[in-house]
């Protein structure tokens, strides 16, 4: 105190908490919903809007809606509400299309092993090699002999019995897991400092982008039998798969492509100096902070490529929307599209959700850039 | 002459003789010629553009020379791929930016080019790995990630990481420029305990007490060329040429 010349010691002002306005349910409000004079109105217009629209879809979709029976008698005594029984009737196809009833515990369980895997990947064991390697390989190959049969004492199901969500998850699944590394390849390849590897891999996501895909799946049953020898059948299904795959990997390469884009030079550089070669920087290096850049891409792709789905039917397949399309055309049922068609919307969103969802866990898992 | 020759060759660990390269039509490297021995420690300054940091990048392929020969631990950098690979397990470098890998963890960016490039088994990767980032003093940050460290950190991770693969040589692509001015010494630190071991070093760097302290040779570079290079108290005290003196007068207030 008395040695004016001692150095002034420097105590660090401890943290105060936030103003109280800024914290609680009344905080919240004030911030979200009433923070000045035009989000006030937006606010009182949106509830309003919900008054108008709210309680008219819950008396059709709920109070006065019918359940019960199994034919149309009882819904036409109640007709301001839906029709659940029509679905309900017809819940069986909609989820397996003409699959043999006996052996319909065969997608169930598929179902549930890709259901378990792809939960398993995204909330438990993120990273767990073992568990990604069995769902990319491992599965597809029991999932094949479970619902095509004809091996191990299992009745064949042939591919044109099979229908409704069966197959619109097959085809959106075979989809996803094969024009993921498909992709891959073909953005490596665009990248590619060899001119023949890279302009194959230009005119190939060039061309199959410049088509829509319903063009892509027309040609794939009508124009491929035609160069096809006399009498060879091509399986529809088989088609189908051929033509979402390479249609979605287009897509892919170039989202891909994007995320190698972002990475910057002295990723690529850093590695280099350490001596790791062409295939190692890119599988240890290089694609796992590009694929995690574009995983909302990515997600983007396979979201659209589900709903893409539906447009199997040009090639002769039932998907859940040609099913419930043809149920509706039912003399027993005619008159309840709006019912079969909701349910289908529903049923998309609900799978197209949970993609989603699955993706921001995965995001979240992975990140490990602990920006502030 | 002709005996002599394989014993120099034998004792240099970099040779660069006439090398040129062009950007497009920008000529960044002339004529340009080093001879670095085994254990010589080297710092490279110059005003920006003037292909420092182009000419160690070469060393290392990660830019490509169009015209002379360089030499690199006796094996002559071409485009074959395969030498150009084992040059690089042979040649640390370390960049300015760091560039550590952020999605692995500190003992992962360290471990990675142990195990995938030389084969070598995780365990003793690992235990070589703590063995530098010790050196480093570092060790108790090994399961973070990058991007949880400072700066200062990081490079030292990034030095610790290029140690790992037991390198001949080290390059140093200006490592202190892009740290806070906090950081800087505990780099500088670094870098002086890896030349009192007898590291053959090429420092691009304008630390000119660094190059004080551990520099056999300091090199000046201009347009591309080689301007002056000598020893660091003769090239400080006595510059030979005007545009070395306008240069230190510059950087040295």
């Amino acid at each position: 105190m008395t040695d004016q010349s001692q150095a002034h010691v420097f105590t660090p002002t401890p943290p105060q908490p936030p103003p109280a306005n800024m914290v609680g349910v009344v905080g919240w409000l004030r911030a979200n919903l009433f923070n000045g004079w035009f989000n006030s109105l937006l606010t009182v217009f949106s509830l309003y809007l919900l008054y108008l629209t709210l309680p008219p879809l819950v008396s059709w979709a709920f109070i006065n809606a019918t359940f019960s029976g199994t034919d149309r008698t009882m819904c036409e005594a109640s007709p301001h509400g839906a029709c659940w029984t029509f679905i309900k009737m017809r819940f069986n196809q909609i989820l397996f299309g003409f699959y043999p009833e006996g052996e319909q515990w065969r997608p169930i369980v598929t179902f549930l092993i890709g259901l378990g895997g792809l939960i398993g990947t995204a909330f438990r064991f993120a990273g767990k090699r073992w568990l990604v390697l069995f769902m990319l390989t491992g599965f597809p190959i029991i999932a094949f002999f479970l619902l095509a049969g004809g091996y191990f004492g299992l009745t064949e199901v042939e591919t044109a019995k099979w229908g409704g969500l069966t197959v619109t998850l097959v085809v959106s699944v075979t989809g996803i897991v094969a024009s993921f590394p498909i992709g891959i390849m073909l953005a490596l390849g665009r990248r590619s400092q060899m001119p023949i590897v890279r302009s194959a891999c230009v005119v190939f996501i060039e061309v199959v982008r410049g088509v829509p895909l319903i063009s892509v799946l027309f040609m794939a049953s009508v124009m491929l039998p035609l160069f096809l020898p006399e009498g060879m059948t091509f399986n529809k299904l088989l088609r189908a798969l051929v033509g979402v795959t390479l249609f979605t990997a287009a897509y892919m390469a170039e989202v891909v492509r994007g995320g190698l884009q972002a990475v910057p030079k002295g990723q690529y550089e850093g590695a280099a100096a350490l001596g790791l070669g062409y295939w190692k920087m890119m599988i240890l290096i290089i694609l796992p902070q590009a694929l995690k850049l574009v995983i909302p891409s990515i997600v983007n792709s396979f979201i659209s490529l589900f709903k893409d789905t539906t447009l199997v039917y040009i090639v002769g397949l039932f998907d859940v929307l040609e099913i419930i399309r043809v149920s509706t055309k039912d003399a027993n049922w005619i008159g309840f599209e709006k019912e079969g068609y909701v349910f289908a919307a529903l049923m998309f969103w609900v799978f197209c959700f949970a993609m989603s969802r699955v993706s921001l866990r995965i995001e979240k898992r992975l990140d490990t850039s602990h920006r502030k | 002459m002709t005996t002599a020759k394989p014993a120099t060759s034998e004792r240099l660990a970099v040779e660069l003789s006439d090398v040129n390269k062009w950007y497009g039509e920008f000529h960044v490297l002339r004529n340009v010629n080093l001879s670095v021995h085994k254990g010589e420690r080297i710092v490279i300054c110059g005003p920006s553009g003037s292909g420092k940091s182009t000419m160690i990048r070469c060393i290392n392929r990660l830019e490509e020379h169009q015209k002379g020969k360089i030499v690199v631990d006796g094996i002559e950098l071409t485009s074959d791929l395969k030498r150009i690979d084992e040059i690089r397990r042979e040649v640390g470098m370390v960049f300015q930016h760091f560039n550590l890998f952020p999605h692995l963890t500190v003992l992962q960016n360290c471990t990675l080019a142990p195990i995938y490039v030389r084969g070598m088994p995780k365990k003793d990767a690992e235990e070589i790995a703590m063995k530098y980032l010790k050196r480093v003093r570092i060790p108790e940050q090994a399961n973070k990630f990058p991007g949880q460290l400072s700066g200062g950190q990081q490079q030292r991770v990034a030095i610790a990481r290029s140690l790992c693969m037991s390198p001949k040589i080290m390059l140093f692509d200006e490592p202190t420029s892009a740290l806070d001015p906090e950081m800087v010494k505990e780099v500088l630190d670094t870098m002086v305990s890896l030349a009192e071991e007898g590291m053959t070093m090429l420092c691009v760097t304008h630390e000119m007490g660094f190059a004080r302290q551990v520099a056999n040779r300091v090199i000046f570079m201009d347009r591309g060329e080689i301007v002056e290079q000598n020893e660091p108290n003769e090239f400080f005290s006595n510059p030979k040429s005007d545009r070395t003196k306008l240069f230190l007068s510059q950087i040295l207030h």
